[in-house]
């Protein structure tokens, strides 16, 4: 009788220990947990890195919210009242080719890469946060109907994209700033963050 | 290398030491047209602009490779004495030219919106005609930019009713 009692007693306290330690979220989850932090922060690095990019002038200059191309690292206005024009193009005679061809000209200091134009004004990423850009980007009625694979194509291959690491000299010859970012980890942080399923970070 | 060009409605086959050398000193020095003229170099003030394939173009920031195969045109071939380009006739009939050193690139930008914009607004000059002028004539610009689109407008009549 009394062994019946001790068998009964230990199989509640066995039962109990077993719903205490599968309820606890430090045991149950443990692995899964940690691998998810993982995961996000290198998400976030991925996220951060590409962003760097992003808003630095290089690329920011031709995204702008108020329709007017910037120029150098200061960002100031476009010369000679230059803007986007019907077509991101400038104007009818006066347009982005008149002065921009399809190279640098290391002569005259005007930047050139083929398909020069603004960026459309859907992508105006201009006073925008890490997050806002990140999200416009992904949005297919703002993107240009871009999908993830046609974006890391865009990103890390248009030749446009990609003049930001071969800016030229400016017009006083001077070498133009770079991004932060090497064009490889560049790369390699998009093509990144868009396998990892291009979670934008909450904040 | 070996480059060819129209220009002005001639073929010209030439031999280029530098294919990066701007189509300015190809026009000027190689070709002795001198009327597109050399302001700054940094494709900021027009006095270099005329056309490629219709387009206006600075020329001091344009290398000479990228015109190979097409049409050149310089303000020597806009019109000529007998035959004044409307432009050219307008420039002439509001007295434009202060120093002149500015007006053949303004007169290229010129034909060139003509082309786009028939009849230029004040607003399409103000965007599109952005050349810098030192001796300040923009004000008589502006006139003989009207009038050039009236006198092509008139041409444009003609030439239909005669056909
Ligand atoms: S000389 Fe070409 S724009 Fe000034
Ligand atoms: S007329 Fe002298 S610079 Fe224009």
């Amino acid at each position: 009788m009394r062994l019946k009692a001790i068998y009964i007693f230990s199989m509640f306290l066995l039962l109990g220990l077993i719903f205490v330690l599968a309820n606890s979220p430090k045991f149950s989850g443990y692995e899964i947990v940690e691998k998810t932090k993982l995961q996000n922060q290198q998400g976030n690095e991925d996220f951060n890195k590409m962003m760097d990019v992003l808003t630095h002038q290089r690329c920011m200059n031709c995204h702008p919210s108020d329709h007017i191309p910037k120029q150098g690292d200061e960002s100031h206005p476009h010369y000679f009242g230059m803007t986007r024009g019907e077509d991101d193009h400038g104007f009818e005679a006066t347009t982005c080719n008149t002065c921009h061809q399809s190279e640098n000209n290391m002569s005259s200091g005007v930047p050139g890469a083929p398909h020069w134009a603004l960026a459309p004004a859907s992508m105006a990423w201009e006073g925008l946060t890490r997050t806002e850009i990140a999200k416009r980007l992904l949005d297919k009625s703002m993107n240009g109907n871009r999908s993830h694979e046609d974006l890391i194509k865009h990103m890390t291959e248009d030749d446009l994209v990609l003049w930001a690491w071969e800016p030229g000299v400016d017009a006083e010859g001077e070498q133009r700033t770079l991004p932060p970012v090497s064009k490889e980890d560049f790369k390699i942080a998009v093509e990144n963050w868009f396998a990892n399923g291009a979670v934008i970070p909450s904040k | 290398m070996k480059i060819s060009i129209t220009v002005n409605g001639v073929v010209k086959a030439l031999e280029i030491a530098d294919e990066n050398t701007p189509l300015l000193w190809v026009i000027r020095d190689t070709l002795n047209l001198k009327g597109t003229k050399f302001g700054c170099g940094k494709a900021a003030c027009g006095a270099c602009t005329l056309h490629v394939d219709g387009e206006a173009v600075r020329s001091c920031s344009y290398p000479v490779k990228f015109a190979e195969g097409k049409e050149v045109t310089t303000i020597e071939g806009l019109g000529d004495r007998e035959n004044p380009h409307p432009v050219q006739q307008a420039w002439i009939d509001e007295i434009v030219p202060q120093c002149g050193y500015c007006q053949p690139g303004f007169m290229m930008a010129t034909a060139a919106l003509l082309n786009k914009v028939p009849t230029p607004t004040d607003e399409d000059i103000d965007k599109n005609i952005i050349n810098v002028c030192r001796c300040g004539t923009y004000y008589r610009m502006r006139k003989a930019i009207h009038k050039a689109a009236e006198l092509q407008a008139d041409k444009v009549m003609n030439e239909s009713k005669t056909l």
